[in-house]
Parts: C-alpha cells; structure tokens; sequence
C-alpha cells in the first residue's frame, strides 16, 4: 500500500488529522503524522518527517500533504521522483482523499490524483 | 579561499545575525509571524556548534555542514531555503576555491531557492537580495577586481536588493496573504540575505 506523511506546523494539528484519516479511511491505512518542530514547538523538523517516512514506506511509495509554508519547502527537499512524492494541495481534504484512494488499493500515481481532486471537491456539490 | 575562510564566513554571518535578531523580528512582526530572528539565530548558533564538535576539513564540507543544519534546525520556512544556498554552493565548489569559482557555485545557491521556493526576483523574498549579490559577484569577476572588493560590491547591492523590497507586494510565503498590506515593509528573508552576504565582505 501507499503510505502516507502528514506534515503539519503543529504536532496536535498532524496527529488529529492522522486520527480524522484513519477513522473514515479506516485504520488499515499506513498513515503517519510529522507535525510541529522536534522539540514540540511550532514549525517543522526534517528529522520527524524521515522517521514518518520510514515508519509508513512499504515499497509501493508515500505521499506526503503538508499544510504549508516550511512544511512544504522541507517535504520538497525529501522528494524521490516516482517514491516519494508532495501533493499541493489541502492539508485535511487532500489526506482523506487521499487516504481513502489508498485503502482502495491505489497506486502512487492514483493516490496523489485523488488527493488533487480534492482542491476543486465543492462540498454542497455543483460549480 | 581556504576552509578558514568559509568557516569564519559563516560564523561572522551567525555573529551578525545574533546582533540584529531582533530587528529581524520586527520586520518579521509586521508582516510574517515573528519568529525569524529567532529561527536563524537558534539555526546559526546549531551551526557554530557542528563546527565545533566537526571542525569542517575543506570548504565544501563546511558549507555542506552549514545546509544540512540550517535545514534540520531552524524550524521555519527560511531553513530549508537557506540551507538549500549553503548545501548546493557545497556541491557546487571546487576546490581551490577561485572568487570565479565562488561566485559561479553561489549563483547555483541563488537558482536553488528560487527553485525551491518557485521564486523570482520582485517577489519579496531573500531573492531580491541574493539575486543582485550574485550579478554582482560575477561582474567583479569579469572586472578582474580582488575577492575584497568583490564582496564589497555584493554586499551592497544585497542590501540595496533588501531596501528594495520595501515598496514591492509579497508574492510568496506568509506576506502574500496581505495582498496591499504588505507594501511598505522590508522583506526580513532580503534583510537576512543581505547579512549574509554583509558577513562575506567583514571576513575577505
């Protein structure tokens, strides 16, 4: 399965939303959270993101959504083309998009579509 | 220029940055979140340490020392855009550093956070700075003028490039959410910059 990497500015704000994941997408679902900087402050640590990584790699790729600013820059620096891929786009709809193509059994290339679809997803339907 | 010199580089940019933390700060304040001086200095500071604990044994190394800390350490966006300058100007250097090989391995620093960020200058952002510090450092090149006076000239046109800022709209990073609101403050990642560079013309 594909997993997932979510990097937020604050460790409650990652872990919830891991949580929020797993509860629709079921639990199944290799998710991980890397939220805030190593010593519990706000921010983003490098470090944090590689151990998610790793704890959430099964060899079919991860997918890491970050909510923005740092968390963005410093998941780019992590980028393997075609392994590890960022989606642009948002933090909590994109991860359960996301999620929920992952427990379906989506590729890589699938996952992070999903998860893009989820940026123009009107939530009382229409345009 | 020998790792000496990369060495004190960095550390005279860790000293000035320590000295105007918190006038990074107020910048900061105005139209970021606050926390810059803060970030950079606790970055540097991380830096100065690994040098200590690793005395770097060529420029490169220290250079690729400085990236990998700033990025690990600083916990704000301005740490993986600046260790991203140090990091590639460390894969970009050869050794014996020329000041033409210096200033081609720091153009490859400017064009990878521009990358990174998916920046160009007039953004507001540490670009307007580092851009102008790198035409610079090449024209002193084609100049044939000393490393002393190279620097000197990058390091006016970085702080120039940051005072620039000052009337420019963000583009990117949290200002941007400002729209308007953000005309009439210096970008505190140019301000930064310009320290940076500032530290290259104190240490040549």
């Amino acid at each position: 399965m594909v997993g997932l990497v979510l990097v937020a500015h604050s460790a409650g704000l990652a872990s919830e939303v891991a949580a929020l994941v797993r509860g629709i997408a079921g639990s199944g679902v290799p998710v991980a959270a890397a939220g805030g900087t190593g010593d519990g402050g706000l921010g983003t640590s490098i470090d944090l993101i590689g151990r998610a990584l790793e704890s959430v790699d099964q060899g079919d790729g991860v997918l890491i959504i970050p909510d923005l600013g740092s968390s963005v820059l410093t998941s780019r620096l992590l980028e393997v083309p075609g392994r590890v891929v960022m989606a642009d786009v948002p933090f909590l709809e994109g991860a359960i998009a996301a999620a929920v193509a992952v427990g379906a059994g989506a590729s890589l290339a699938e996952v992070l579509a999903a998860a893009e679809e989820a940026r123009t997803y009107r939530k009382l339907g229409g345009t | 220029m020998d790792t000496r010199f990369f060495v004190a580089w960095i550390e005279e940019a860790a000293r000035l940055v320590r000295l105007q933390r918190e006038h990074l700060t107020e910048l900061d304040a105005a139209i970021g979140d606050a926390d810059h001086g803060t970030n950079l200095d606790r970055g540097f500071t991380e830096v100065r340490q690994a040098f200590a604990d690793q005395p770097p044994d060529t420029p490169a190394q220290a250079l690729l020392s400085a990236g990998a800390t700033l990025i690990r350490r600083v916990g704000g966006a301005s740490g993986p855009l600046y260790g991203s300058v140090f990091r590639q100007m460390g894969r970009s250097l050869d050794d014996p550093v020329t000041l033409a090989g210096f200033a081609v391995a720091f153009e490859t620093g400017v064009v990878a956070v521009e990358r990174l960020g998916k920046t160009a200058p007039g953004d507001k952002t540490m670009v307007d700075a580092l851009a102008p510090a790198s035409r610079e450092l090449a024209r002193a090149v084609r100049d044939g003028v000393g490393a002393r006076e190279a620097f000197e000239r990058a390091a006016r046109a970085a702080e120039q490039g940051a005072r620039a800022t000052i009337p420019l709209r963000a583009r990117k990073g949290r200002a941007s959410y400002l729209g308007e609101r953000s005309i009439g403050h210096e970008d505190p990642g140019a301000a930064s910059s310009a320290l940076i560079v500032a530290a290259l013309a104190a240490v040549a």
